[in-house]
Protein backbone atom coordinates (compact mmCIF):
# COMPACT_ATOMS: atom_id res chain seq x y z
CA UNK A 1 0.00 0.00 0.00
CA UNK A 2 1.27 3.28 -0.89
CA UNK A 3 2.19 5.86 2.60
CA UNK A 4 -1.22 7.66 3.52
CA UNK A 5 0.30 10.95 4.28
CA UNK A 6 1.80 10.85 0.83
CA UNK A 7 -1.28 10.10 -0.43
CA UNK A 8 -3.11 12.80 1.67
CA UNK A 9 -0.29 15.59 0.88
CA UNK A 10 -0.93 14.95 -2.65
CA UNK A 11 -4.40 15.73 -2.44
CA UNK A 12 -3.75 18.83 -0.07
CA UNK A 13 -1.41 19.77 -2.42
CA UNK A 14 -4.54 19.86 -5.63
CA UNK A 15 -7.20 21.01 -2.90
CA UNK A 16 -5.46 23.66 -1.36
CA UNK A 17 -2.11 24.77 -3.20
CA UNK A 18 -3.24 24.76 -7.12
CA UNK A 19 -1.23 22.09 -8.15
CA UNK A 20 -1.86 21.62 -11.39
CA UNK A 21 0.04 20.92 -14.92
CA UNK A 22 -0.35 23.82 -16.26
CA UNK A 23 0.08 22.75 -20.14
CA UNK A 24 -0.12 20.08 -22.30
CA UNK A 25 1.52 21.63 -25.74
CA UNK A 26 1.83 19.55 -28.75
CA UNK A 27 4.22 20.95 -31.55
CA UNK A 28 3.34 20.55 -34.99
CA UNK A 29 5.82 21.23 -37.76
CA UNK A 30 4.11 23.24 -40.86
CA UNK A 31 7.15 22.94 -42.92
CA UNK A 32 5.29 20.62 -45.37
CA UNK A 33 3.01 22.94 -45.90
CA UNK A 34 4.93 25.65 -47.94
CA UNK A 35 3.11 26.87 -51.11
CA UNK A 36 3.94 29.91 -53.40
CA UNK A 37 -0.14 29.96 -52.49
CA UNK A 38 -0.70 31.83 -49.62
CA UNK A 39 -4.21 30.05 -49.51
CA UNK A 40 -3.21 26.70 -50.53
CA UNK A 41 -0.31 26.98 -47.76
CA UNK A 42 -3.46 28.42 -45.37
CA UNK A 43 -5.44 25.58 -46.25
CA UNK A 44 -2.67 22.87 -45.53
CA UNK A 45 -1.61 24.66 -42.28
CA UNK A 46 -5.76 24.39 -41.09
CA UNK A 47 -5.74 20.49 -42.23
CA UNK A 48 -2.40 19.58 -40.82
CA UNK A 49 -3.23 21.17 -37.69
CA UNK A 50 -6.70 19.78 -37.66
CA UNK A 51 -5.87 16.37 -38.35
CA UNK A 52 -2.67 16.28 -35.62
CA UNK A 53 -4.74 17.99 -32.83
CA UNK A 54 -8.09 16.52 -33.10
CA UNK A 55 -7.90 14.30 -30.19
CA UNK A 56 -5.33 16.91 -27.71
CA UNK A 57 -7.97 18.77 -25.65
CA UNK A 58 -9.75 14.86 -25.18
CA UNK A 59 -6.57 13.03 -24.51
CA UNK A 60 -5.91 15.56 -21.65
CA UNK A 61 -9.23 16.08 -20.61
CA UNK A 62 -9.16 12.27 -20.19
CA UNK A 63 -6.35 11.74 -18.37
CA UNK A 64 -6.97 14.70 -15.92
CA UNK A 65 -9.54 12.60 -14.96
CA UNK A 66 -8.02 9.58 -14.64
CA UNK A 67 -5.14 10.41 -12.49
CA UNK A 68 -6.72 13.36 -10.27
CA UNK A 69 -4.63 16.35 -11.38
CA UNK A 70 -6.31 19.03 -13.31
CA UNK A 71 -4.82 20.45 -16.60
CA UNK A 72 -5.09 23.66 -16.96
CA UNK A 73 -3.80 24.93 -21.07
CA UNK A 74 -4.00 22.06 -23.57
CA UNK A 75 -2.26 24.50 -26.02
CA UNK A 76 -0.53 23.96 -29.96
CA UNK A 77 3.00 25.79 -30.99
CA UNK A 78 3.44 25.71 -34.54
CA UNK A 79 6.58 26.64 -36.91
CA UNK A 80 7.84 30.09 -36.76
CA UNK A 81 5.09 30.71 -39.67
CA UNK A 82 8.09 33.34 -41.26
CA UNK A 83 9.72 30.15 -42.51
CA UNK A 84 6.34 29.46 -44.75
CA UNK A 85 5.50 33.10 -45.35
CA UNK A 86 8.89 33.59 -47.31
CA UNK A 87 7.56 31.41 -50.47
CA UNK A 88 4.46 33.81 -50.62
CA UNK A 89 5.77 36.00 -52.98
CA UNK A 90 5.76 38.95 -50.75
CA UNK A 91 1.67 38.65 -50.21
CA UNK A 92 0.76 38.86 -46.55
CA UNK A 93 0.97 36.30 -44.16
CA UNK A 94 -1.88 37.40 -42.49
CA UNK A 95 -4.00 34.04 -43.84
CA UNK A 96 -1.59 31.97 -42.01
CA UNK A 97 -2.68 33.89 -38.28
CA UNK A 98 -6.25 33.51 -39.78
CA UNK A 99 -5.98 29.70 -40.28
CA UNK A 100 -3.96 29.13 -36.91
CA UNK A 101 -7.41 30.85 -35.62
CA UNK A 102 -9.74 28.76 -37.30
CA UNK A 103 -7.89 25.22 -36.63
CA UNK A 104 -7.26 27.17 -32.87
CA UNK A 105 -11.04 26.46 -32.31
CA UNK A 106 -11.51 23.65 -34.00
CA UNK A 107 -9.69 21.42 -31.51
CA UNK A 108 -10.42 22.90 -29.11
CA UNK A 109 -7.59 24.47 -27.70
CA UNK A 110 -6.99 28.05 -25.89
CA UNK A 111 -3.75 29.47 -27.15
CA UNK A 112 -2.03 28.64 -30.54
CA UNK A 113 1.52 30.00 -30.74
CA UNK A 114 3.90 30.12 -33.72
CA UNK A 115 2.98 33.37 -35.64
CA UNK A 116 6.67 33.88 -34.86
CA UNK A 117 9.91 35.07 -36.81
CA UNK A 118 13.45 34.44 -35.89
CA UNK A 119 15.59 37.16 -37.18
CA UNK A 120 18.66 37.43 -34.74
CA UNK A 121 21.32 37.52 -37.18
CA UNK A 122 19.13 39.30 -40.01
CA UNK A 123 15.53 39.81 -41.58
CA UNK A 124 14.58 37.09 -45.10
CA UNK A 125 11.36 38.17 -46.96
CA UNK A 126 9.09 36.23 -44.81
CA UNK A 127 10.25 37.53 -41.25
CA UNK A 128 9.92 40.94 -42.34
CA UNK A 129 6.61 40.64 -44.20
CA UNK A 130 5.99 38.44 -40.96
CA UNK A 131 6.90 41.11 -38.04
CA UNK A 132 4.59 43.88 -40.34
CA UNK A 133 1.48 41.65 -40.03
CA UNK A 134 1.96 40.67 -36.29
CA UNK A 135 -0.39 43.83 -34.74
CA UNK A 136 -3.34 43.09 -37.63
CA UNK A 137 -2.99 39.46 -37.10
CA UNK A 138 -3.13 39.50 -33.01
CA UNK A 139 -6.18 42.12 -33.43
CA UNK A 140 -8.08 40.05 -35.85
CA UNK A 141 -7.31 36.56 -33.99
CA UNK A 142 -8.66 35.80 -30.75
CA UNK A 143 -5.97 32.47 -29.99
CA UNK A 144 -3.21 33.44 -31.89
CA UNK A 145 0.35 33.89 -30.37
CA UNK A 146 3.49 35.58 -31.68
CA UNK A 147 7.01 35.75 -30.82
CA UNK A 148 9.74 37.35 -32.49
CA UNK A 149 13.52 36.54 -31.36
CA UNK A 150 15.70 38.92 -32.16
CA UNK A 151 19.11 38.20 -30.23
CA UNK A 152 21.40 34.98 -29.04
CA UNK A 153 25.05 34.43 -27.19
CA UNK A 154 25.70 33.38 -30.79
CA UNK A 155 24.48 35.64 -33.17
CA UNK A 156 24.42 39.11 -30.90
CA UNK A 157 21.39 41.25 -30.89
CA UNK A 158 19.69 42.40 -34.17
CA UNK A 159 19.35 46.13 -33.43
CA UNK A 160 17.06 46.78 -36.72
CA UNK A 161 14.69 44.24 -35.07
CA UNK A 162 14.93 45.70 -31.83
CA UNK A 163 13.89 49.53 -33.33
CA UNK A 164 11.28 47.81 -35.25
CA UNK A 165 9.50 45.56 -32.50
CA UNK A 166 9.13 48.44 -30.87
CA UNK A 167 7.08 50.17 -33.20
CA UNK A 168 5.43 46.68 -33.86
CA UNK A 169 4.39 46.08 -29.84
CA UNK A 170 3.31 49.77 -30.26
CA UNK A 171 0.83 49.21 -32.94
CA UNK A 172 -0.54 45.88 -31.66
CA UNK A 173 -1.31 47.70 -28.43
CA UNK A 174 -3.46 50.58 -30.73
CA UNK A 175 -4.93 48.21 -32.56
CA UNK A 176 -6.66 46.19 -29.54
CA UNK A 177 -7.29 49.26 -27.57
CA UNK A 178 -10.76 48.61 -26.97
CA UNK A 179 -9.70 44.91 -25.78
CA UNK A 180 -7.25 46.67 -22.73
CA UNK A 181 -4.98 46.38 -25.76
CA UNK A 182 -4.88 42.55 -25.05
CA UNK A 183 -2.75 41.82 -28.63
CA UNK A 184 0.47 42.93 -26.51
CA UNK A 185 -0.13 40.49 -23.96
CA UNK A 186 0.39 37.90 -26.81
CA UNK A 187 3.51 39.14 -27.85
CA UNK A 188 6.86 38.40 -26.88
CA UNK A 189 10.27 39.39 -28.49
CA UNK A 190 12.60 37.20 -27.12
CA UNK A 191 16.59 37.14 -27.29
CA UNK A 192 17.69 32.87 -27.48
CA UNK A 193 14.29 31.47 -27.50
CA UNK A 194 14.11 28.30 -27.13
CA UNK A 195 12.61 25.79 -29.65
CA UNK A 196 10.41 23.65 -27.35
CA UNK A 197 8.87 25.76 -24.96
CA UNK A 198 5.15 24.80 -24.35
CA UNK A 199 4.20 28.16 -22.63
CA UNK A 200 2.66 31.09 -23.82
CA UNK A 201 2.58 33.50 -25.47
CA UNK A 202 6.34 32.87 -26.75
CA UNK A 203 5.63 28.74 -27.81
CA UNK A 204 7.04 27.91 -31.41
CA UNK A 205 8.05 24.48 -32.87
CA UNK A 206 11.52 25.22 -33.53
CA UNK A 207 12.90 23.92 -37.47
CA UNK A 208 14.93 21.30 -35.37
CA UNK A 209 12.15 19.50 -33.28
CA UNK A 210 10.50 16.65 -35.20
CA UNK A 211 6.97 16.65 -37.00
CA UNK A 212 5.05 16.32 -33.99
CA UNK A 213 6.06 16.36 -30.28
CA UNK A 214 4.40 16.68 -27.20
CA UNK A 215 5.85 19.20 -24.53
CA UNK A 216 4.24 19.78 -21.06
CA UNK A 217 4.90 22.73 -18.29
CA UNK A 218 4.50 21.92 -14.48
CA UNK A 219 3.82 24.70 -12.14
CA UNK A 220 2.86 24.75 -8.40
CA UNK A 221 4.25 28.00 -6.86
CA UNK A 222 1.78 27.38 -4.65
CA UNK A 223 3.24 24.00 -3.13
CA UNK A 224 6.09 25.58 -2.97
CA UNK A 225 4.55 28.42 -1.05
CA UNK A 226 3.06 26.00 1.33
CA UNK A 227 6.26 23.68 2.05
CA UNK A 228 8.32 27.06 2.78
CA UNK A 229 5.90 28.24 4.75
CA UNK A 230 5.96 24.42 6.68
CA UNK A 231 9.78 24.89 7.26
CA UNK A 232 9.37 27.97 9.68
CA UNK A 233 13.09 29.10 10.95
CA UNK A 234 15.57 26.67 9.33
CA UNK A 235 18.45 28.31 7.72
CA UNK A 236 18.28 29.63 3.90
CA UNK A 237 20.44 25.99 2.65
CA UNK A 238 17.68 23.81 4.37
CA UNK A 239 15.02 26.14 1.85
CA UNK A 240 16.24 25.29 -1.18
CA UNK A 241 16.49 21.66 -0.04
CA UNK A 242 12.59 22.09 0.30
CA UNK A 243 12.10 23.52 -2.73
CA UNK A 244 14.16 21.04 -4.37
CA UNK A 245 12.29 17.95 -2.88
CA UNK A 246 8.77 20.10 -3.68
CA UNK A 247 9.87 20.87 -7.62
CA UNK A 248 11.02 16.82 -7.97
CA UNK A 249 7.60 15.52 -7.03
CA UNK A 250 5.80 18.71 -9.34
CA UNK A 251 7.84 17.39 -11.84
CA UNK A 252 7.37 13.53 -11.50
CA UNK A 253 3.73 14.21 -11.61
CA UNK A 254 4.21 15.98 -15.21
CA UNK A 255 6.48 13.53 -16.15
CA UNK A 256 3.47 10.93 -15.40
CA UNK A 257 1.22 13.28 -17.32
CA UNK A 258 3.60 14.11 -20.75
CA UNK A 259 4.38 10.47 -21.00
CA UNK A 260 0.82 9.00 -20.52
CA UNK A 261 -0.56 12.25 -23.29
CA UNK A 262 2.26 11.16 -25.80
CA UNK A 263 1.26 6.80 -25.35
CA UNK A 264 -2.61 8.00 -26.01
CA UNK A 265 -1.91 10.81 -28.90
CA UNK A 266 0.60 8.34 -30.58
CA UNK A 267 3.38 11.17 -30.28
CA UNK A 268 6.85 11.41 -28.85
CA UNK A 269 7.06 12.92 -26.05
CA UNK A 270 9.80 16.00 -26.25
CA UNK A 271 10.18 17.77 -23.28
CA UNK A 272 9.03 19.02 -19.45
CA UNK A 273 9.34 22.40 -18.56
CA UNK A 274 10.64 22.69 -14.69
CA UNK A 275 8.57 26.03 -14.45
CA UNK A 276 6.91 27.73 -11.49
CA UNK A 277 4.31 29.54 -13.60
CA UNK A 278 1.90 31.49 -11.14
CA UNK A 279 -1.76 32.63 -11.81
CA UNK A 280 -3.91 35.65 -10.62
CA UNK A 281 -5.21 32.94 -7.77
CA UNK A 282 -4.40 34.09 -4.48
CA UNK A 283 -1.93 31.37 -3.26
CA UNK A 284 -0.10 30.87 -6.86
CA UNK A 285 2.12 33.02 -6.72
CA UNK A 286 6.16 33.21 -7.00
CA UNK A 287 6.31 36.42 -5.78
CA UNK A 288 4.54 34.85 -2.42
CA UNK A 289 7.19 32.79 -2.26
CA UNK A 290 9.75 35.04 -2.43
CA UNK A 291 7.87 36.56 0.89
CA UNK A 292 7.69 33.74 2.98
CA UNK A 293 11.20 32.83 2.32
CA UNK A 294 11.41 36.16 4.63
CA UNK A 295 10.88 39.41 2.51
CA UNK A 296 8.68 41.70 3.47
CA UNK A 297 7.60 42.34 -0.12
CA UNK A 298 8.48 41.19 -3.50
CA UNK A 299 10.78 44.04 -4.94
CA UNK A 300 12.71 44.67 -1.31
CA UNK A 301 16.92 44.96 -1.88
CA UNK A 302 17.23 40.82 -1.37
CA UNK A 303 14.48 39.78 -3.78
CA UNK A 304 16.58 38.75 -6.57
CA UNK A 305 18.62 36.77 -4.25
CA UNK A 306 15.91 35.31 -3.00
CA UNK A 307 14.54 34.37 -6.46
CA UNK A 308 17.93 33.20 -7.45
CA UNK A 309 18.02 30.37 -5.38
CA UNK A 310 14.50 29.52 -6.20
CA UNK A 311 15.16 29.21 -9.51
CA UNK A 312 18.60 26.90 -9.77
CA UNK A 313 16.40 24.90 -6.52
CA UNK A 314 13.41 24.27 -9.10
CA UNK A 315 16.07 23.09 -11.76
CA UNK A 316 17.96 21.19 -9.50
CA UNK A 317 15.00 18.77 -8.22
CA UNK A 318 12.84 18.78 -11.68
CA UNK A 319 16.29 17.65 -13.29
CA UNK A 320 16.30 14.37 -11.77
CA UNK A 321 12.65 14.11 -11.73
CA UNK A 322 12.60 13.58 -15.97
CA UNK A 323 13.88 11.90 -18.93
CA UNK A 324 14.15 15.09 -20.91
CA UNK A 325 14.02 18.91 -19.53
CA UNK A 326 13.59 21.88 -21.81
CA UNK A 327 12.26 25.08 -22.90
CA UNK A 328 11.90 27.71 -19.98
CA UNK A 329 12.58 25.85 -17.45
CA UNK A 330 12.60 28.37 -14.28
CA UNK A 331 10.21 30.66 -11.75
CA UNK A 332 8.25 33.17 -14.17
CA UNK A 333 7.68 36.40 -12.63
CA UNK A 334 5.02 37.74 -14.72
CA UNK A 335 3.45 40.94 -13.24
CA UNK A 336 0.08 40.69 -14.62
CA UNK A 337 -0.87 37.12 -13.79
CA UNK A 338 0.91 36.99 -9.72
CA UNK A 339 -1.39 37.86 -7.17
CA UNK A 340 1.68 39.19 -5.14
CA UNK A 341 3.48 40.78 -8.18
CA UNK A 342 0.42 42.71 -8.77
CA UNK A 343 0.53 43.79 -5.08
CA UNK A 344 4.20 44.52 -4.75
CA UNK A 345 3.48 46.53 -8.34
CA UNK A 346 0.42 48.73 -6.73
CA UNK A 347 2.30 49.61 -3.38
CA UNK A 348 5.39 50.60 -5.17
CA UNK A 349 7.64 47.62 -3.63
CA UNK A 350 8.38 46.63 -7.17
CA UNK A 351 9.52 48.64 -9.29
CA UNK A 352 10.70 47.83 -13.36
CA UNK A 353 14.50 48.66 -12.29
CA UNK A 354 14.16 46.21 -9.47
CA UNK A 355 12.34 43.23 -12.23
CA UNK A 356 15.16 43.64 -14.94
CA UNK A 357 17.71 42.70 -12.47
CA UNK A 358 15.60 40.22 -11.44
CA UNK A 359 15.38 38.81 -15.04
CA UNK A 360 19.32 38.06 -14.75
CA UNK A 361 18.70 35.49 -12.53
CA UNK A 362 15.36 33.65 -13.36
CA UNK A 363 13.74 32.47 -16.44
CA UNK A 364 12.38 34.26 -19.23
CA UNK A 365 12.23 38.09 -18.79
CA UNK A 366 10.37 41.40 -18.13
CA UNK A 367 6.76 39.47 -18.56
CA UNK A 368 3.12 40.98 -18.53
CA UNK A 369 4.48 44.75 -17.72
CA UNK A 370 2.12 47.38 -17.95
CA UNK A 371 3.70 50.70 -18.86
CA UNK A 372 1.92 54.16 -19.66
CA UNK A 373 0.38 54.28 -22.75
CA UNK A 374 2.21 57.52 -23.82
CA UNK A 375 5.58 55.58 -23.87
CA UNK A 376 7.40 55.74 -26.79
CA UNK A 377 8.16 52.99 -29.61
CA UNK A 378 12.39 54.18 -28.90
CA UNK A 379 11.86 53.53 -25.50
CA UNK A 380 10.37 50.28 -25.69
CA UNK A 381 12.68 48.99 -28.09
CA UNK A 382 15.60 50.45 -25.25
CA UNK A 383 13.48 47.86 -22.52
CA UNK A 384 13.86 45.02 -25.59
CA UNK A 385 17.82 45.79 -25.66
CA UNK A 386 18.37 45.78 -22.35
CA UNK A 387 16.98 42.83 -21.96
CA UNK A 388 18.13 40.79 -24.41
CA UNK A 389 21.40 42.26 -24.11
CA UNK A 390 21.12 40.77 -20.08
CA UNK A 391 19.97 37.40 -22.25
CA UNK A 392 23.16 37.05 -24.62
CA UNK A 393 25.54 37.76 -22.09
CA UNK A 394 23.95 35.60 -19.52
CA UNK A 395 23.67 32.71 -22.22
CA UNK A 396 19.96 32.68 -21.01
CA UNK A 397 16.90 33.32 -22.38
CA UNK A 398 15.17 36.47 -22.00
CA UNK A 399 12.16 38.10 -22.99
CA UNK A 400 9.90 41.31 -22.99
CA UNK A 401 6.31 41.04 -22.76
CA UNK A 402 5.23 44.60 -22.21
CA UNK A 403 1.60 45.87 -22.77
CA UNK A 404 1.94 50.04 -23.47
CA UNK A 405 -1.73 50.93 -22.08
CA UNK A 406 -2.78 53.32 -24.67
CA UNK A 407 -4.60 56.81 -23.12
CA UNK A 408 -3.84 55.38 -19.37
CA UNK A 409 -1.21 56.86 -17.24
CA UNK A 410 0.98 55.08 -14.57
CA UNK A 411 -1.06 54.09 -11.29
CA UNK A 412 -4.26 53.17 -13.63
CA UNK A 413 -4.85 49.49 -14.22
CA UNK A 414 -5.24 47.11 -16.94
CA UNK A 415 -7.43 43.87 -16.76
CA UNK A 416 -7.11 41.48 -19.33
CA UNK A 417 -9.25 39.16 -17.53
CA UNK A 418 -8.61 34.96 -17.16
CA UNK A 419 -4.76 33.76 -16.99
CA UNK A 420 -3.68 37.15 -17.77
CA UNK A 421 -4.86 38.73 -15.13
CA UNK A 422 -4.54 42.39 -14.95
CA UNK A 423 -1.94 44.85 -13.88
CA UNK A 424 -0.77 48.47 -12.67
CA UNK A 425 0.78 50.41 -15.12
CA UNK A 426 4.27 50.83 -14.12
CA UNK A 427 6.84 53.71 -13.78
CA UNK A 428 9.03 53.94 -16.89
CA UNK A 429 12.15 56.04 -17.17
CA UNK A 430 11.24 58.46 -19.87
CA UNK A 431 14.79 59.90 -21.11
CA UNK A 432 15.25 58.58 -24.54
CA UNK A 433 17.61 55.82 -26.04
CA UNK A 434 16.48 57.25 -29.51
CA UNK A 435 19.42 57.74 -31.29
CA UNK A 436 20.90 54.48 -30.06
CA UNK A 437 17.96 53.01 -31.17
CA UNK A 438 18.33 54.25 -34.31
CA UNK A 439 21.99 53.54 -35.28
CA UNK A 440 20.45 50.14 -36.22
CA UNK A 441 23.29 47.22 -36.67
CA UNK A 442 24.07 44.33 -35.01
CA UNK A 443 25.36 44.18 -31.41
CA UNK A 444 28.33 41.22 -32.01
CA UNK A 445 28.52 38.32 -30.40
CA UNK A 446 30.23 38.43 -26.56
CA UNK A 447 32.88 36.43 -25.86
CA UNK A 448 30.73 33.77 -24.36
CA UNK A 449 29.83 32.59 -27.90
CA UNK A 450 33.31 31.39 -29.02
CA UNK A 451 33.15 27.99 -26.98
CA UNK A 452 34.05 25.57 -29.76
CA UNK B 1 -5.52 -0.96 -12.38
CA UNK B 2 -5.71 -0.25 -9.49
CA UNK B 3 -7.02 3.24 -8.13
CA UNK B 4 -7.02 4.80 -4.61
CA UNK B 5 -10.34 6.29 -3.05
CA UNK B 6 -9.99 8.93 -0.20
CA UNK B 7 -12.60 10.30 1.33
CA UNK B 8 -11.99 13.06 3.65
CA UNK B 9 -14.19 15.59 6.01
CA UNK B 10 -16.27 14.94 8.91
CA UNK B 11 -16.49 11.83 10.34
CA UNK B 12 -20.42 10.23 10.61
CA UNK B 13 -22.17 7.37 10.21
CA UNK B 14 -22.11 4.84 7.17
CA UNK B 15 -19.67 6.11 5.30
CA UNK B 16 -17.45 3.46 4.80
CA UNK B 17 -20.65 1.51 3.70
CA UNK B 18 -21.65 3.75 1.06
CA UNK B 19 -18.46 3.82 -0.44
CA UNK B 20 -18.21 0.46 -0.54
CA UNK B 21 -21.56 -0.14 -2.03
CA UNK B 22 -21.34 1.81 -4.98
CA UNK B 23 -17.68 -0.47 -5.69
CA UNK B 24 -19.13 -3.11 -4.99
CA UNK B 25 -22.23 -2.27 -7.69
CA UNK B 26 -19.70 -1.20 -10.12
CA UNK B 27 -17.95 -4.43 -9.68
CA UNK B 28 -15.07 -2.85 -8.12
CA UNK B 29 -12.74 -4.86 -5.22
CA UNK B 30 -11.68 -3.09 -2.86
CA UNK B 31 -8.22 -4.18 -1.68
CA UNK B 32 -7.30 -2.46 1.11
CA UNK B 33 -8.86 0.41 3.44
CA UNK B 34 -7.15 2.58 5.83
CA UNK B 35 -8.97 5.23 7.99
CA UNK B 36 -7.80 7.38 10.61
CA UNK B 37 -9.87 10.00 12.66
CA UNK B 38 -8.06 13.22 14.40
CA UNK B 39 -10.63 14.89 16.10
CA UNK B 40 -13.46 15.62 14.28
CA UNK B 41 -11.52 15.14 10.41
CA UNK B 42 -11.92 11.58 8.83
CA UNK B 43 -9.26 10.28 6.78
CA UNK B 44 -10.44 7.05 4.36
CA UNK B 45 -7.94 5.34 1.84
CA UNK B 46 -9.06 2.85 -0.10
CA UNK B 47 -6.96 0.99 -2.85
CA UNK B 48 -9.43 -0.87 -5.40
CA UNK B 49 -8.84 -2.78 -8.22
CA UNK B 50 -11.10 -1.61 -10.88
CA UNK B 51 -10.26 -4.13 -13.87
CA UNK B 52 -13.32 -5.48 -13.85
CA UNK B 53 -15.57 -2.23 -13.16
CA UNK B 54 -18.43 -2.56 -15.18
CA UNK B 55 -18.62 1.51 -15.74
CA UNK B 56 -16.13 3.93 -17.20
CA UNK B 57 -13.46 5.80 -14.69
CA UNK B 58 -15.07 9.02 -15.04
CA UNK B 59 -18.25 7.93 -14.20
CA UNK B 60 -17.04 5.71 -10.94
CA UNK B 61 -15.35 8.58 -10.15
CA UNK B 62 -18.68 11.25 -10.14
CA UNK B 63 -20.73 9.29 -8.67
CA UNK B 64 -18.57 8.51 -5.60
CA UNK B 65 -17.97 12.27 -5.72
CA UNK B 66 -21.55 12.53 -5.85
CA UNK B 67 -21.77 10.55 -2.76
CA UNK B 68 -19.49 12.05 -0.96
CA UNK B 69 -21.24 15.67 -1.96
CA UNK B 70 -24.01 14.69 -0.17
CA UNK B 71 -22.35 13.82 3.01
CA UNK B 72 -20.53 16.96 2.90
CA UNK B 73 -17.19 15.04 1.89
CA UNK B 74 -14.45 15.41 -0.27
CA UNK B 75 -13.80 11.81 -2.19
CA UNK B 76 -11.00 11.91 -5.25
CA UNK B 77 -10.32 9.14 -7.25
CA UNK B 78 -7.10 8.55 -8.74
CA UNK B 79 -5.21 6.10 -10.68
CA UNK B 80 -2.17 4.67 -8.03
CA UNK B 81 0.60 5.86 -10.41
CA UNK B 82 0.26 9.42 -9.31
CA UNK B 83 1.05 8.58 -5.72
CA UNK B 84 3.99 6.18 -6.92
CA UNK B 85 5.21 8.50 -9.85
CA UNK B 86 5.61 11.44 -6.81
CA UNK B 87 6.40 9.82 -3.86
CA UNK B 88 8.74 7.20 -5.23
CA UNK B 89 12.42 7.36 -6.72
Amino acid sequence: MINSRDILETINMIDNEHLDVRTITMGISLLDCIDANIQTAAAKVYDKICRYARDLVKTGDDISKEYGIPIINKRIAVSPIAMLAGACNGKSPIYFAYALDKAAEEVGVNFIGGYSALVHKGFSTGDYALISSIPQALAETDFVCSSVNIGSTKAGINMDAVAKMGKVIRETAELTVQRDCIGAAKLVVFCNAPEDNPFMAGAFHGPGEPDCVINVGVSGPGVVRAAVAKAQDCDITEIANIVKKTSFKITRMGQLVAQEASRRLCVPFGIIDLSLAPTPAVGDSVAYILEEMGLESCGAHGTTAALALLNDAVKKGGVMASSHVGGLSGAFIPVSEDAGMIHAARTGALTLNKLEAMTAVCSVGLDMIVIPGDTSADIISGIIADEAAIGMVNSKTTAVRVIPAIGKRAGEELDFGGLLGKGPIMKVNRHSPGKFIGRGGRIPAPLQSLKN
Amino acid sequence: MRAVITVLGKDMVGILAKVSARCAEAHVNVLEVTQSVLQDLFAMIMMVDISKSTVAFDELADSLKKIGDNMGLKVHVMHEDIFHSMHRI
